[in-house]
């Protein structure tokens, strides 16, 4: 087991550099770089921008110099000081502007994936147990529609209910007297208030495909001779179902694990923009529109990042739960 | 495991009699058609199939099916809203014939919006087959026959089945426009990842070892990158000066770029567990050469589960395409797509005031549904373990 971890552990290393690689590469294919893009702007308004101050510029900016001097310095700013350079657009370090909008990414990621399995696991339970009945029928029918509606479709039409019948505007994460204000208690409540309207429209696609799995699963379990041999020897129903082909059907459910946390972070880019919730998501959107390179390698490189500490949570998770995959 | 064993003893000769029973037919019937039969059996698998063929069917007559210019713009009706199909005629008589009233644009004294009432005094009847807005089929045949329409008598009349958008264009023509381009992007899109997955897969799984492992460390590390966050990076860097169509294919190779390691999988996998197969070391024996194993023995045997996928896989495109374009990230008008139509209904407050504009929402949950469906019953169909 230790050794399995260690390897895993190393394996992250160079994956981690390939997507700190590809982050930068991504950021440098738009033609063109942001001060190009700044001059055309400048000039729509009217204003003209000399050549020299443009030099001036590409000389503070380091946009001069060679492609790997660029990556290298990016790269060592970050891992050595933390410093994810200068948002061109926001004349403000990056790392200033992404670490509220990344913390509420995880919140809404973690809460969500939460809420899906507490949804999921009982309900896949009970469609397996009682397949064929009527509400087996509904789940399996809410599950399919659930798989089939991309979440920013039911975020968009959510959105359109709650205006146009309830006069409310559901977007965004707080209210208008916390959205700038400092963190305190009274913002956290605020928050969690807010929370539920994404964590459902972004779980709801996870949760049909967890129910499926789920019951999939235990279907399987549930006709193998030693659960009839359980039943025989006179084990409650409930325990019997829970204590052993549950714990056997849960095995998929942990490996793709590793697959909820950047499905819900992909998923989540889109919802949040048309929901304008504070996260990642929009302002990574705003910042490749603009060019605003660093900021937009920055929120790359953290979402590559926190899907790869995901990959690796489930595979330890996997390898801690079934043994047979540490020696493979 | 392999099919032999758990496929019927073949009966020693043929039942007495002229008369091929049915079981008899099960035992000579191709393996195609074994699929077909039990494709059959899955009713919300063929029910797909139909809505599905019907949409590729609209998608590519869009031209005739539409009843007016895509881009034909009128300013007097804006926002319009989907107008009824009407069997009462001016007079309020019954008639047998489908039309529509007339519309009477009025001014929201507070709002200042324009709002429209249907006029019951002018009732037009909806003709089949009738001239209208001039095209070029597939861009060749010039022509002006539209499947529905008011008729040349009626030209000003607005004929709005589904409403009208901002400037005044007809949805119904616009959305049914917009199957040519989301449809057939999932196409192109999954015809690229499949040749990127056959042969990498292939490559992967037939010859195993070192290149096995690189091609999977590869679509392991593609795997573990976010995807939308990716796709949003690399739409970016399209140049924003480049032309529809370019944009089009940019966005497919986009897709089809990080959408091939699934079938790259699902090609590995079959590869693997059929190299081992009995009736493949019987071919290699027999001395055939690598090329009539792969593709008479093996492929053969395998097509039908990559067929499965694909229809699985197609949907994943058109919902990408989706979205990117309705982040600004995709196609971009005038090019007209499922995508682009939804960017008009972003804003709540117009789609409160117009919600025919998430019409074309409802197209993409219908065809994905259909497709998931679909793939689900060739699925099943094609897994000869199954129940």
């Amino acid at each position: 087991m230790f050794q399995y971890v260690i390897r895993r552990l190393l394996l992250t290393i160079p994956t981690l550099f390939v997507t700190s690689l590809v982050a930068f590469i991504l950021i440098q294919l738009p033609p063109g770089d942001f001060l190009t893009n700044y001059a055309a702007v400048l000039a729509q308004m009217g204003e003209r921008i000399s050549d020299e101050q443009l030099r001036a510029l590409q000389e503070a900016y380091g946009l001069n110099q060679p492609v790997y001097v660029q990556y290298f310095k990016w790269i060592s700013g970050i891992l050595l000081r933390g410093d994810f350079g200068l948002s061109l657009e926001w004349k403000m370090p990056v790392s200033q502007l992404i670490w509220e909008r990344m913390g509420l990414t995880l919140v809404l990621t973690t809460s969500t994936l939460l809420f899906t399995w507490l949804l999921a696991i009982p309900i896949g339970i009970y469609s397996a147990t009682h397949q064929y009945s009527k509400l087996d029928y509904l789940f399996t029918a809410i599950g399919f529609v659930g798989l089939g509606i991309p979440g920013f479709m039911l975020a968009l039409v959510l959105m359109w209910i709650a205006f146009a019948y309830f006069g409310q505007d559901v977007g965004g994460l707080f209210s208008e007297q916390y959205r700038n204000a400092p963190w305190s208690m009274a913002k956290v409540i605020d928050m969690l208030k807010h929370l539920w309207i994404p964590m459902i429209i972004l779980g709801m696609e996870g949760t049909a495909g967890l129910i499926r799995t789920m019951r999939a699963n235990l279907l399987d379990e549930l006709n193998k001779p030693y659960v009839n041999a359980a039943r025989a020897r006179g084990l409650p129903e409930w325990r019997l179902i829970l204590e052993y082909p549950v714990r056997v059907a849960l095995n998929p459910f942990v490996s793709t694990v590793g697959w909820a946390l950047p499905g819900l972070v992909n998923g989540g880019t889109i919802i949040s923009v048309v929901l304008s919730l504070p996260t990642a998501g929009p302002l990574l959107l705003r910042a490749l529109q603009s060019q605003d390179m660093y900021l937009a390698g920055a929120f790359i490189l953290l979402l590559g990042t926190l899907t790869i500490i995901g990959t690796l949570i489930s595979d330890l998770l996997l390898a801690w739960l079934d043994p047979r995959i540490r020696f493979e | 495991m392999s099919a032999q064993t758990t496929a019927p003893a073949l009966p020693v000769a043929k039942p007495a009699g002229a008369g091929r029973t049915a079981e008899w037919e099960i035992y000579v019937a191709s393996q195609w058609r074994l699929m077909w039969w039990r494709f059959r059996k899955h009713r919300l698998a063929v029910v797909s199939t139909v809505i599905v063929a019907f949409f590729y069917f609209v998608a590519l007559f869009c031209e005739f099916i539409a009843p007016a210019d895509p881009d034909k713009l009128s300013s007097s009706y804006r926002y319009a809203p989907p107008q009824g199909i009407s069997f009462f005629d001016e007079n309020g008589n019954f008639t047998w014939w489908p039309g529509v009233y007339g519309l009477i644009p009025s001014r929201d004294p507070e709002t200042l919006r324009i709002t429209y009432t249907p006029d019951h005094s002018q009732w037009y009847p909806v003709y089949f087959f009738v001239q209208g807005d001039r095209y070029k089929l597939w861009g060749i045949w010039e022509m002006d026959r539209h499947l529905i329409g008011l008729g040349p008598e009626a030209r000003d009349v607005p004929f709005f089945l589904l409403g009208s958008d901002r400037l005044g264009r007809d949805m119904l023509s616009r959305i049914v426009y917009g199957a040519r381009i989301s449809l057939s992007i999932g196409l192109v899109g999954v015809a690229l990842s499949l040749i990127f997955g056959i042969i990498l897969g292939g490559i992967s799984g037939y010859y195993g070892g070192m290149v096995d492992n690189i091609i999977q460390r590869v679509i392991e590390f593609i795997r573990t990158l976010p995807t939308i966050p990716l796709w949003m990076a690399l739409a970016a860097a399209l140049p924003p000066k480049w032309p529809p169509e370019y944009v089009y294919f940019g966005i497919t190779v986009i897709l089809s770029l990080l959408g091939w390691t699934g079938l790259a999988r699902v090609v590995r996998g079959r590869f693997l567990s059929l190299r081992e197969e009995d009736f493949v070391m019987a071919a290699r024996f027999c001395g055939c050469s690598e090329a009539r194993i792969i593709f008479r023995h093996m492929v053969p045997s395998f097509l039908s589960h990559i067929i499965a996928s694909i229809t699985l896989a197609i949907p994943n495109m058109i919902l990408s395409e989706t979205a990117l374009s309705f982040l600004g990230l995709g196609l971009r008008p005038p090019v007209i797509s499922w995508g682009v139509l939804l960017q008009e209904a972003q804003n709540v407050q117009t789609v409160a005031f117009s919600p025919w504009l998430l019409l074309p929402g409802v197209a993409v949950v219908i065809v994905i549904l259909a497709f998931n469906f679909m793939g689900d019953g060739m699925r099943d169909a094609a897994d000869p373990y199954g129940r």
